[in-house]
């Protein structure tokens, strides 16, 4: 696991059935592109995160590849329909195998 | 005078707005819909001369930058500042002590950052908040000192900043410090460089003129430590200084030095009255 990797979302708490409310995601992370040299002149290998998805109850809402000239901290805002009260489950995948989780719950006002 | 030119210089006088879009705006700045932020207001006698009126940098962003330092979630910056909060509750050193370990909670800083740099009595000089940092660090909790505006020293600068948003900027620029400030004023006013510029020839004579593609501020440091766009990372007011004597094509101070620890008392002291803003979000 890369270091000071750590996920946060801000996403309501509540919202009515079917609205449309707007998720806000943010993941600490280096992004190293994997095209840069050490002093040494050595290649510092890739380390990025390559894929971000968020899921509402099971399903599938947004599924993004993400590519080595996305800077660090890769911030990312979407809107979603909330038909329901559930959960919203967020992944981040890094290119060591490392996942990240995070959830939130949305309640129907 | 015909209709058509008429009507040329009517679309000229119209886009004359446009041509001025390096003016500081009005815009009002509120983080988190809770911290107001005082980000225009009367310059502190010493400046009156100077300035008509002091502003934040921030009024000088473009629209989206500034908003991204109105909700903390959006502000890029608070990620140093959470890793700010890890250093300060880290045990280092022979003491066996963190910076909570004296101070408790990092709120508990809160106005500390505001009236930074300022005198030391026992060791008489004027200090910035990263060398009593460092002090701290070598004489209390036996640990290494940090480099200036690097490493963790920056992140934790801008936590002491982060918990002191809101409260007016207040150094002190009389009695023991009277004399560094003058030193600092004095290097205000000098013009360095190839280019021959003083501070002064742009953040007094020319804020709010275009600098090439950028928007000249007043060189107010109230949002420093900054989150800056082009560099993705927080940046010191030292490291900022530097960059603009070096873009004089001048021979820089280092940051920490005697030179710049005088400017940055001036410095601030130019802003006496704004609000601390950092860790502020700038291009």
């Amino acid at each position: 696991m890369a270091d000071g990797v750590k996920p946060r979302v801000k996403a309501p708490k509540s919202a009515a059935a079917g609205e449309v409310v707007v998720i806000k995601t943010l993941i600490s992370h280096n992004m190293e592109s994997g095209q840069r040299k050490d002093s040494d002149g050595n290649v510092i290998p890739r380390s990025i995160i390559n894929r971000f998805t968020a899921e509402y109850n099971g399903k599938m809402v947004i599924d993004v590849e993400l590519a080595p000239a996305i800077s660090t901290n890769p911030y990312f805002e979407f809107e979603a329909i909330v038909p329901e009260a559930g959960d919203f489950k967020f992944t981040w995948y890094d290119d060591d195998g490392s996942v990240y989780e995070d959830a939130k719950s949305v309640a129907i006002a | 005078m015909n209709f058509k030119t008429l009507s040329l210089i009517s679309a000229v006088a119209l886009a004359l707005p446009t041509l001025g879009m390096a003016d500081p705006d009005n815009d009002t700045l509120v983080i988190n819909e809770e911290i107001e932020i005082v980000t225009k207001t009367e310059p502190a006698p010493h400046v009156a001369d100077a300035l008509p009126e002091v502003m934040s940098g921030w009024h000088f962003r473009e629209d989206e930058t500034q908003s991204m330092q109105m909700d903390d979630f959006d502000n890029p910056g608070m990620i140093f500042v959470e890793k700010g909060v890890d250093v300060w509750n880290t045990v280092e050193g022979s003491e066996g002590k963190s910076c909570a370990s004296c101070h408790g909670a990092p709120e508990e800083m809160a106005g500390v950052r505001a009236v930074y740099p300022k005198w030391n009595e026992a060791a008489g000089e004027v200090r910035t908040i990263q060398m009593q940092m460092n002090d701290c660090r070598e004489n209390r909790m036996g640990a290494e000192p940090w480099a200036y505006d690097k490493g963790n020293a920056t992140p934790v600068e801008a936590l002491l900043a982060s918990v002191s948003r809101g409260l007016p900027v207040n150094v002190a620029i009389d009695g023991p410090a009277k004399e560094t400030w003058e030193k600092g004023k004095e290097i205000y006013y000098t013009r360095y460089g190839q280019l021959e510029l003083s501070c002064a020839n742009c953040h007094e004579q020319n804020y709010g003129n275009m600098i090439r593609a950028d928007h000249l501020s007043q060189g107010q440091i109230n949002g420093f430590p900054t989150y800056r766009l082009k560099n993705a990372r927080l940046n010191g007011a030292h490291n900022r200084f530097k960059g603009c004597i070096r873009d004089t094509r001048g021979h820089t101070f280092s940051e920490g030095s005697p030179e710049f620890v005088a400017l940055e008392l001036y410095v601030a002291s130019r802003g006496n009255g704004l609000s601390v803003e950092g860790p502020s979000v700038r291009n």
